[in-house]
């Protein structure tokens, strides 16, 4: 490895990329070669095609060798993308990584400027701010950090249990924590799934009874992520383990308690059934809910809401002993060292579209509800029967409810259309009934899927394309509750108003209410709409811009199961190359105090977010724990003595760049 | 696109330094890059890890050095990659608003900006606004100030030492 002599001539290798024409369109690259060519410490400067290449990485290391290069500078792309390839680079020809520094000049220079001049002066006057800040770089070296080989898994959907049985069944151990008491998310309330029309629940709840029964997973249901300290490799989590009142070691899920519960019959809302059935305060969400453990709702619970109740549940458990009307909140501390979210959406809320009377009207549903009037453990055992008590003769089907919409969700949820078609089949299957879709486009996207709409059509479901503008009662008809439905038919150029006794709507996805709570507490970004942002839209899907923590599922944007459990997977491989590799390597971006010339005001102490800074009372100087510290450089701009130092950022290498930025070009 | 400045061929033109924290504005400035947004080429960029390591010297001795104008971005509030160093950067804005001011430094000059790493537009509309306001209010010409002043000082030392002498003169007459 080169260490620089004391008073050595600093020689700066000036490379700049063409990227094919990407920069060379709007940057005259020749002429920033030949100017930077003529910079003091400038040994060599050339242009290249493409300097990210083999060809071009093996120039540099040539002529550090050659012409004993001890700085290389690069103007190239954002170092976001290839700073690493060049610091890599230069390693290799023997100089510390660190002598190297990129300069932008196509995500900040030519691709956001139209005036070829003004750009060519731009890249000259960023290339001179490099060329006078790189020869007061230090030789650093890159800290490594174990990586703690446990997992924290967060939502516990398709996306969180495939997740965590991939990298259980490697032997990893992880954590998996869900907000309801139950796994299984969205997809244990769906009755059958697109383009196969297999039954959802077949195929989910043997991966959720793994899930229950693996192991290397410690689930945690009816928790949340209270808060997140840390970074890559290490996080330690608390998580808050909200009361079920039952005690899930002891319980083996018999539900006797249920069934001696005082209330003889259920006569509260099922969350679980969105309202549509009835269940007691306590209950099993659903018959294949795991953990298979029954939990009390202390609102409806007439024992814990004024202790005066006769507890035949306690009775009825016996021995076991599961129940506890004692149990607290508890907090658990873990360590992890990555983090997968999987949050999952929230159907869009109908109301919001008013016009479609839902909430208003009984027969207008929700393609939720309607799951779950479908399914066999649904509120009716499948059988497909209105609020009063009718089976429909006529049903409608309302697509883009609250997608594609100005004025409720503008992107498309993926999935709608397919669900439509699906729940129009299954409906018919099960009723017999006519169904009319009202469709914007027929979107049905990806493998079988367009087979499955073709098949379905032929089916002889009648598909009017055009939105529906209103439903509102048959003025005809006295008491069932039918509703008209009118729309425009696109295709026909005719306003249609069609009687129907059932109106579902197909409700689009959107993120979590909270999501902007979560997404600060794992330190992730938002799109404007509040989808978890991904580092990359193509090339980087599932990782987040915080190092070690990655997403899957709809958390990141609407898509159906297949791609969330692909990225379910993705991100779980993406935890394995961290842990495998066993440990990562950070930035040697943090700060020192320069000991003479501190003079103990102890200012900088409370200013560090993460208590990096201590006062040594021997001595009355600051010191900065290098193995807390992240480099973010707060206190070193706060110094009032001047004497905290942050590498890679010192100021005079700012104060160099500065001036070189604002030096004149000669164009 | 209408506030991206004509070719200047000599004429003035303002310069801007920027200060962007590493995860969220200049990250945002890359997807501004990617989408192909065009702004005004006025802006040079420094990257730094966070706005909190903004040292109020760094746009004191751009604006010594040329600048006319200094734009800090950062992430929004509670958003910081460091947890807080927005708000540091935001205190010492605060302080040092109101010192540029003292000197004589048009408040337009001096702006922060929270710019989250999806907010490329964001970088866009700034950038053009703040070069606009800048090619409103002309050169702002420290650098030749600091010269006049120089000559000034040069010319008076010079003054003080010919009078200094002919005194010494007068003395041993």
């Amino acid at each position: 490895m080169y260490i620089p002599k004391k008073h050595e001539p600093v020689r700066i290798g000036f490379y700049i990329c063409h990227c094919g024409v990407n920069i060379a369109s709007m940057v005259d690259v020749k002429e920033v070669a030949k100017y930077v060519g003529t910079l003091p410490n400038v040994v060599v400067s050339r242009d290249y095609k493409y300097m990210c290449s083999d060809p071009g990485q093996e120039m540099i290391q040539q002529d550090i060798i050659e012409n004993r290069l001890n700085r290389v500078v690069v103007a190239a792309c954002s170092p976001m993308l290839h700073e690493q390839t060049f610091r890599k680079a230069t390693e290799k020809a023997g100089i510390n990584p660190f002598f190297f520094q990129m300069v932008n000049i196509r995500e900040h220079d030519a691709w956001v400027h139209t005036d070829r001049l003004e750009a060519t002066r731009k890249a000259m006057a960023l290339a001179r701010a490099a060329i006078q800040r790189v020869p007061l770089h230090k030789p650093l070296e890159v800290k490594k950090v174990a990586v703690h080989p446990n997992v924290l898994i967060v939502g516990g959907g398709i996306a969180g249990i495939h997740a965590a049985l991939v990298l259980a069944n490697a032997g990893k151990r992880v954590y998996l924590v869900e907000r309801d008491p139950t796994i299984g998310g969205h997809m244990a309330k769906f009755d059958k799934t697109f383009p196969t029309l297999d039954c959802a629940m077949c195929v989910l709840s043997p991966k959720m009874a793994a899930v229950g029964s693996h192991p290397n997973i410690t689930l945690w249901t009816y928790s949340e992520v209270a808060k997140v300290d840390g970074y890559v490799g290490n996080y330690k989590v608390v998580v808050r383990r909200k009361p079920r009142y039952v005690l899930e070691d002891l319980c083996t899920g018999c539900q006797e308690c249920v069934e001696a519960c005082v209330y003889k019959e259920p006569k509260f809302r099922d969350e679980f059934n969105l309202g549509l059935g009835k269940r007691k305060p306590i209950r099993l969400p659903f018959p294949q809910a795991i953990p298979p453990v029954t939990l009390i709702d202390p609102e409806t619970c007439i024992e814990l809401k004024s202790g005066k109740c006769k507890k035949t549940c306690l009775e009825a458990c016996g021995d076991r002993k599961a129940i506890d009307f004692k149990q607290q909140e508890e907090l658990r501390e873990i360590l992890v060292g990555t983090i997968i979210v999987a949050t999952g959406y929230q159907i869009f809320d109908a109301k919001r579209t008013p016009y479609y009377g839902y909430g208003v009207y009984p027969n207008v549903y929700n393609a939720l509800e309607v799951e779950r009037l479908i399914n066999a453990s649904g509120p009716t055992n499948g059988e497909l029967v209105m609020r009063n008590g009718q089976v429909p003769k006529k049903v409608a089907v309302i697509h883009c409810v609250g997608s594609r919409d100005e004025n409720t969700n503008r992107w498309c949820s993926r999935v709608c259309c397919l669900y439509s078609l699906k729940l129009a089949h299954l409906i018919h299957e099960r009723t017999n009934a006519e169904i009319v879709n009202f469709y914007i486009d027929m979107r049905t996207p990806g493998k079988g899927m367009e087979e499955f709409y073709n098949r379905l059509s032929e089916e002889g479901m009648m598909l009017v394309r055009g939105k529906v503008a209103d439903v509102y009662p048959d003025p005809t008809d006295g008491t069932t509750g039918r509703l008209i439905v009118q729309a425009e038919d696109t295709l026909m150029s005719r306003i249609l108003k069609i009687p129907v006794d059932m109106v579902v709507l197909s409700v689009g996805l959107e993120p979590h209410p909270d999501s902007d709570k979560i997404r600060r507490l794992f330190n992730m970004s938002c799109s404007s709409e509040g989808w978890f942002l991904e580092r990359h839209p193509k090339l980087a899907p599932v990782s987040t811009f915080t190092d070690g923590i990655f997403l899957a599922g709809c958390c990141q944007g609407p898509k159906d199961i297949p791609d969330s459990v692909a990225q379910a997977g993705a991100a779980a491989a993406e935890c394995f190359s961290l842990i495998d590799k066993g440990h990562i390597e950070q930035e040697p971006n943090t700060a020192f105090v320069v000991e003479k010339e501190c003079s103990g005001c102890k200012s900088c102490i409370p200013l560090c977010p993460y208590t990096a800074i201590s006062l040594l009372e021997d001595k009355k100087k600051a010191y900065i724990n290098e193995a807390l510290c992240k480099g973010c450089g707060t206190c070193v701009a706060s110094c009032p003595s001047g004497s905290i130092v942050q590498n890679l950022f010192e100021d005079a290498e700012v104060f160099s760049e500065i001036e070189g930025l604002l030096a004149p070009v000669p164009v | 696109m209408n506030a991206t400045p004509k070719p200047t061929n000599g004429s003035w033109s303002p310069s801007l330094v920027a200060f962007f924290c590493n995860w969220c504005t200049y990250t945002a400035a890359d997807l501004a890059g990617v989408s192909r947004m065009k702004y005004a080429p006025n802006i040079r960029t420094i990257r730094l890890m966070c706005s909190g390591r903004v040292d109020p010297q760094f746009i004191l001795d751009a604006f010594s050095k040329g600048a006319d104008g200094v734009l800090i971005g950062g992430c929004h509030p509670n958003d910081c990659h460091y947890a807080e160093g927005n708000y540091k950067c935001l205190r010492r804005f605060r302080l040092i608003k109101r010192m540029v001011a003292d000197l004589g430094i048009e408040e337009q000059r001096l702006r922060l900006e929270w710019i989250s790493a999806a907010e490329g537009e964001k970088v866009k509309t700034v950038v053009n606004e703040m070069v606009d306001q800048l090619k409103a209010l002309g050169p702002l010409g420290i650098p030749k100030q600091f010269a006049e002043w120089d000559a000034e000082m040069t010319r008076l030392e010079h003054a003080a030492q010919t009078s200094q002498s002919a005194e010494s003169e007068v003395a041993h007459a």
